[in-house]
């Protein structure tokens, strides 16, 4: 009978497995423990994101204990709308005209990790390509018609994308998005780009849940004294149960 | 007499302290037999306690606003010390919760835990897990993220296919005609108010169990085997003192569960997106649905259910209907059962593969539920669906017929 389940739950594995849909994302290999990649995406954010997006619950001065920086070196290199190191990461920007300019106000991002995940921001933000239909001359391979601008054209320069030809389940020819190719070059070279949206993805990642570089260190002392406690309990349990048996 | 004495002495005089210690644990006699799935209803009392515990320090510092909801949860992850802590114990808890109910329920299935004459505990039982239901839905709207949002909306407008006075009735749960702050403030006072109605059910429900005792994985009466054991002579002889032999068991028991909780607040709280859904990292808006809404894994094999009972003369209300019979008619379970052993151990094989195939179909209608509706997930969910209260309606039928094995004098070790 057991057998038989075993082999019932293995038959319907395959379709439990199914979860992930949508476009391919590229793996974004980040590591929350990198401080220095915390503090160069931490950069990266303030100088080409927070002008339009707010990070509205992420304080600084926690930026600094967290990222191993002084009050002072945060303040010089980070704080530019505020001079409150107690304060959050707000815009100047009013929202009511953000909306108007953008068509849709930018979104807070201090949880946007923990919406979206890492590997789509990511992919996202090197998936920017020319398209002059849209406002602003770019498209997103990964959010289509999305109505930010591509902030950090500056230093990867322009591309297109290129298609290849597929069959679709009904067997007609469809296009289909194959690769990304450079129009014009950048101020950093695609592998040095690709660093600057890992550091910054990483960052992200970071501000979505701050506790979490913590949370990992406290979590081993906790099982080891929930596991030393269980072996106590097992043992007291047995001692009593000498009667029984 | 010591001061000790004189004191308990002078308490019993004026409230029965030592008689219910002795009656509900000391010399209470539990069958000797118990084996894991028994740890069960312990631990479900001992999250519940976590729950109203961790819920109560949350509420200390969330607002119940729809301007300020997402925010103060944020709040509470961030600022307040040891908040991040409180809040993924609260939400692990909430589905650990529903893990070790679904396992208590299976064990009451399993062993034949609702027959006569424990029909009154089992009822109780299946209220117990209503009110869970409701407490856990009025929950999820609380961090005020798209799916708690859209989520509520989605079961606050079942309410409206009901013929006649739906609409109507829908608003006068949301207090208004789209969910909204009114909504909210509501939601969060019942969530607050629903778990101590909770507490006092789990009460009852301990007193029902105490009155008939405890069954066991053999299904069989202690009370009505042979007398005396080595603490009393008119105790059961299969039984023994529910305290000090169940109370360390449990307590050993307690600790594999806490070893596991731990685990997952500690290095997975949004346990892979089905405890803490991503979508409800986005802030609630209310001008924009999202492409696929689905409720928390917990609900979702009555959500599968609703979907997959087609529409008629354009109202969803029959799949409103078998969503809530699915759950209702665990209350007749005890009279559907006609086996004349209550324990699987006893029963033929067709019990068997009917239970079994139950638990399968439970958890393939729960995966279905998280999906967008396809046209083969469909029609799976709408077999599943007929399996489901096949289950239960025609157990008369297949508990009768199936044969049984013979059932031994004394429980088994």
């Amino acid at each position: 009978m057991k057998k038989l389940i075993v082999a019932l739950l293995l038959a319907v594995a395959p379709v439990l497995s199914q979860a992930s849909e949508g476009a391919h994302l590229h793996d974004a290999n980040i590591d929350i423990s990198d401080q220095a990649s915390l503090q160069r995406g931490a950069r990266t954010f303030v100088n080409y994101c927070l002008s339009c997006h707010s990070a509205k619950y992420q304080r600084f001065n926690r930026l600094a204990k967290d990222l191993g920086l002084t009050k002072q070196e945060v303040k010089e290199n980070l704080m530019f709308v505020t001079d409150k190191i107690g304060d959050t990461m707000q815009v100047a920007m009013p929202s009511e005209e953000a909306a108007k300019w953008f068509g849709k106000a930018p979104p807070d991002l201090s949880v946007i990790a923990r919406a979206r995940g890492a590997d789509w921001i990511y992919t996202y933000l090197q998936s920017f390509y020319q398209d002059d239909s849209r406002p602003w001359g770019v498209n997103n391979e990964v959010f289509k018609d999305v109505g930010m601008p591509n902030v950090l054209w500056e230093l990867q320069g322009a591309q297109k994308p290129v298609y290849k030809t597929e069959k679709d389940m009904a067997g007609n020819d469809t296009q289909v998005f194959d690769h990304f190719e450079q129009v014009s070059p950048g101020s950093q070279s695609p592998e040095e780009f690709e660093e600057t949206v890992r550091d910054l993805t990483n960052f992200l990642v970071y501000v979505g849940e701050p506790i979490q570089l913590k949370r990992h260190q406290m979590g081993k002392w906790v099982l080891l004294f929930i596991a030393v406690f269980f072996v106590l309990a097992y043992l007291l349990k047995k001692e009593y149960w000498k009667d029984v048996h | 007499m010591s001061m000790m004495q004189n004191f308990v002495g002078w308490i019993d005089d004026r409230f029965p302290m030592t008689k219910v210690w002795n009656e509900h644990l000391a010399q209470y006699y539990a069958p000797k037999n118990f084996n894991f799935w028994y740890f069960m209803g312990s631990l479900a009392m001992l999250v519940l306690v976590i729950q109203i515990l961790t819920g109560v320090w949350l509420a200390m510092n969330y607002k119940p606003d729809a301007q300020l909801a997402f925010g103060s949860v944020e709040y509470i992850m961030r600022d307040v010390d040891w908040g991040w802590l409180i809040r993924y114990m609260h939400s692990t808890g909430a589905s650990a919760f529903f893990i070790v109910i679904y396992l208590h329920m299976f064990r009451g299935l399993m062993y034949g835990s609702y027959r006569k004459p424990r029909e009154l505990l089992w009822i109780i039982g299946v209220i117990i897990y209503l009110a869970m239901m409701a407490t856990a839905f009025f929950g999820y709207l609380l961090p005020w993220g798209q799916m708690s949002y859209w989520g509520a909306q989605v079961i606050v407008n079942l309410f409206s296919a009901v013929p006649v006075i739906g609409p109507d009735l829908s608003v006068w749960v949301r207090g208004d005609y789209v969910i909204s702050d009114v909504t909210l403030n509501r939601f969060f006072a019942l969530h607050f108010l629903v778990p101590f109605v909770l507490a006092a059910l789990v009460f009852i429900h301990i007193v029902a169990l105490h009155k008939v005792g405890s069954n066991n994985p053999d299904g069989i009466e202690i009370k009505k085997g042979p007398k005396g054991n080595r603490w009393s002579d008119k105790a059961p002889a299969d039984g023994i003192p529910f305290h000090p032999y169940y109370s360390v068991k449990d307590i050993a028991g307690v600790a594999g569960f806490l070893f596991i909780y731990a685990a997952i607040i500690f290095y997975g709280p949004d346990m892979g997106g089905y405890f803490l859904e991503d979508n409800n990292f986005f802030p609630a808006n209310p001008l924009q649905t999202p492409p696929h809404i689905a409720p928390v894994w917990y609900f979702t094999p009555f959500y599968a259910i609703l979907r997959a009972v087609p529409s008629m003369y354009g109202s969803a209300f029959p799949g409103v209907i078998a969503m809530f019979a699915s759950i209702l008619i665990m209350f007749f379970l005890p009279w559907l059962d006609r086996s004349p052993v209550k324990s699987i151990r006893y029963k033929g094989g067709i019990f068997k593969t009917m239970l079994w195939l139950f638990v399968i179909d439970f958890i393939i209608l729960g995966f279905l539920g998280t999906k967008p509706t396809t046209a083969t997930y469909k029609l799976m969910a709408q077999i599943g669906t007929i399996y489901y209260f096949a289950f239960f309606l025609l157990m008369p039928i297949y508990s009768k017929i199936d044969k049984t094995k013979p059932v031994p004098e004394r429980v088994t070790e």
